[in-house]
């Protein structure tokens, strides 16, 4: 899983540049539908931030967490307090404040629910995210269950030059995939160093690691933690974008969306939450344009697909590329995994292609 | 140049009623090979997870070159030099054999919150890793995945994962089992060449492979040591021949 196969890499890299050209084609094709769908897709970008940010615990670390939507909240919440009302806030103090009040927050709760497994985890991760819910929604201080508006995005500008208008909807969406990108390949940096490996290797055998001479506790801590602080990016960009945060921000149930959209994806091959989150996103879209009840039809194609695509798109689109002989004289390897790899030294590239 | 490596005095374990390992007391000298045989649930793997940490014992003593480390984290022991290897095969199925073994040997590291050189670029980890697959013979096997490999290279891999951690001493739990016969000859081939620089406990039951390569023997049966002692002195004591040799049915099962 450390080296994508490069067909799927071409593919990444299309879908990013057709999507980063969406300000060019987009008005052709949708004309006044244009404004609206490059807010959809800015959302969709921020979304699949925090579906990344779960993958690297669900599928890396192998912890199944249903509190990414916590530190997401958090960190909306710590922007639109601090911005006053009728001015805008800066954003070299809110975006740090944001990200360390979300850090903070998946410490205190990391160093809560970390030694717990399985479905203790998930119960202990639970019930944290309800209690955040509950702060944020009962406090009028927060605004409680109408949410907070926020007058005025926050300024970037350095020795009073301003760098970005945030106000601008073409640079939120430019910032969106910027910090995706960036993000992913940030991630896939840190899975191919000694830290990723400790990860990786926790999820597989958390006895052996021990045995090993590492203690799980100290690397699940701080992927909990790492996880957390970009959920809270991607709910500061969030709130940015949408100007307005309540208590849906910090609830499970958007946790426990992010988590579908792992799964749709594919676990643990963080490109393939990336796509979970535009197809779940776009099924959101789809069906709550026919019906004020989307998430019943939306369980229906989730279903489907989990029963019909167990690896997600993620492991659909890497059994397409293995199909795709590489520029090899041997043709591609069966599928069958065991039998046919016994004699020759395997590419690393067609093994790897299991999630 | 008898050096005690291991030593433990009355170490108990009980779990509820259960007695698991009744005040044991051994002692594992430099470069001996210890064997520890005894029938099912006679305690054998309990005695490993006491002396590797997994489990604290109830009463009793553990000694690491003349350190206390009854009650330390697995980690901790790990770190001090005991490497341990598991019955059941527990090498990381999706790595690859290196990546098992740089994982294993990454944990010299001081530690590993190291989060953007890729791992195969530190040379000594990959190094030790390496020197660690040859010793176990399986280099030649250095990408294949683990999950690709049959179960004898597992139970190799698994042993070559524990020389890649530096260890001064090896516990090994049943490193034998399952294996065919060839398999078993080329793993005990691989033991009697670790013995040269290595103290090893061995927990086996395959009592061909234990009369080759053990110097001392300990019997244990229900908790308890029933015997003590160099190989051949043990080997014929009536006790053993009584309590374990005897059945069929334990000898069989090797």
């Amino acid at each position: 899983m450390l080296d994508i196969p490069k067909s799927i890499r071409i593919l990444l890299l299309l879908l990013t540049v057709l999507l980063a050209c969406y300000p060019l084609w987009g008005e052709f094709f949708f004309g006044d539908r244009y404004e609206y769908y490059l807010q959809k897709l800015t959302f969709m970008m921020l979304l699949a931030i925090l579906a990344l940010s779960l993958d690297w615990l669900v599928g890396i670390t192998g912890m199944v967490s249903i509190a990414q939507a916590a530190f997401f909240g958090v960190a909306g919440y710590t922007l639109v307090m601090l911005t006053p009302e009728f001015a805008a806030a800066n954003v070299w103090v809110v975006l740090p404040a944001a990200l360390v009040m979300a850090a903070l927050a998946a410490l205190v709760i990391g160093l809560l629910v970390i030694r717990t497994h399985g479905i203790f985890f998930i119960m202990a991760t639970i019930a944290f995210s309800q209690m955040l819910y509950y702060l944020f929604h009962d406090a009028p201080f927060f605004g409680g269950s109408d949410g907070i508006y926020m007058f005025f995005r926050p300024e970037v500008s350095i020795g009073g030059v301003q760098l970005l208008n945030l106000e601008d909807r073409q640079t939120r969406f430019f910032i969106a995939l910027v910090s995706l990108v960036a993000i992913y390949l940030l991630l896939r940096v840190m899975l191919r160093a000694p830290f990723g490996r400790v990860l990786r290797g926790i999820k597989e055998n958390e006895t052996r690691m021990r045995a090993l001479g590492y203690n799980p506790l100290f690397y699940k801590l701080a992927a909990f933690v790492i996880a957390g602080t970009i959920a809270g990016y991607a709910g500061f960009l969030y709130t940015v974008q949408d100007a307005f945060v309540d208590p849906s921000a910090v609830s499970w149930t958007l946790s426990a969306h992010a988590l579908v959209m792992v799964i749709l994806g594919g676990l643990g091959t963080l490109f393939g939450p990336v796509l979970g989150a535009f197809a779940f996103e776009w099924l959101h879209y789809g069906f709550s344009n026919v019906t004020r009840h989307w998430e019943l039809p939306l369980g229906i194609v989730v279903i489907l697909m989990v029963l019909l695509l167990p690896r997600g798109i993620a492991g659909l689109l890497l059994d397409l590329s293995n199909r795709i002989p590489e520029r090899k004289p041997d043709p591609a390897p069966a599928q069958g995994k065991g039998a046919a790899e016994a004699k020759p030294p395997i590419r690393e590239t067609t093994k790897e292609a299991r999630p | 140049m008898s050096r005690t490596v291991l030593e433990t005095r009355d170490l108990t374990m009980r779990f509820g009623g259960l007695v698991a390992v009744d005040r044991v007391s051994l002692q594992v000298e430099a470069r001996q090979v210890h064997a520890i045989i005894g029938p099912n649930g006679a305690g054998k793997s309990t005695m490993i997870n006491l002396l590797t940490g997994a489990l604290r014992p109830t009463a009793g003593q553990i000694l690491f070159y003349g350190r206390d480390i009854t009650g330390m984290s697995p980690n901790r022991i790990s770190h001090l030099g005991m490497g341990r290897s598991f019955q059941r095969t527990n090498v990381f199925p999706s790595f690859t054999c290196l990546e098992n073994c740089r994982l294993a040997s990454q944990s010299r590291l001081k530690n590993s919150f190291r989060f953007f050189r890729p791992a195969e670029s530190y040379r000594q980890v990959t190094e030790r890793a390496e020197r660690a697959l040859e010793l176990c013979g399986l280099s030649h096997r250095r990408h294949t995945p683990a999950a690709a490999m049959s179960h004898g290279e597992q139970r190799q891999l698994e042993i070559g994962m524990v020389l890649a951690t530096d260890p001064r001493f090896l516990v090994l739990d049943e490193p034998m089992a399952g294996m065919g016969q060839r398999e078993s000859e080329t793993l005990l081939e691989l033991l009697r060449e670790l013995n040269r620089e290595y103290a090893l406990i061995l927990v086996e039951h395959d009592m061909d492979a234990v009369f080759s390569i053990a110097d001392v023997l300990t019997v244990m049966v229900n908790g308890a040591v029933i015997a003590s002692g160099p190989l051949d002195a043990v080997r014929n004591s009536e006790a053993v021949q009584h309590a374990y040799l005897g059945e069929a049915d334990a000898v069989e099962e090797a």
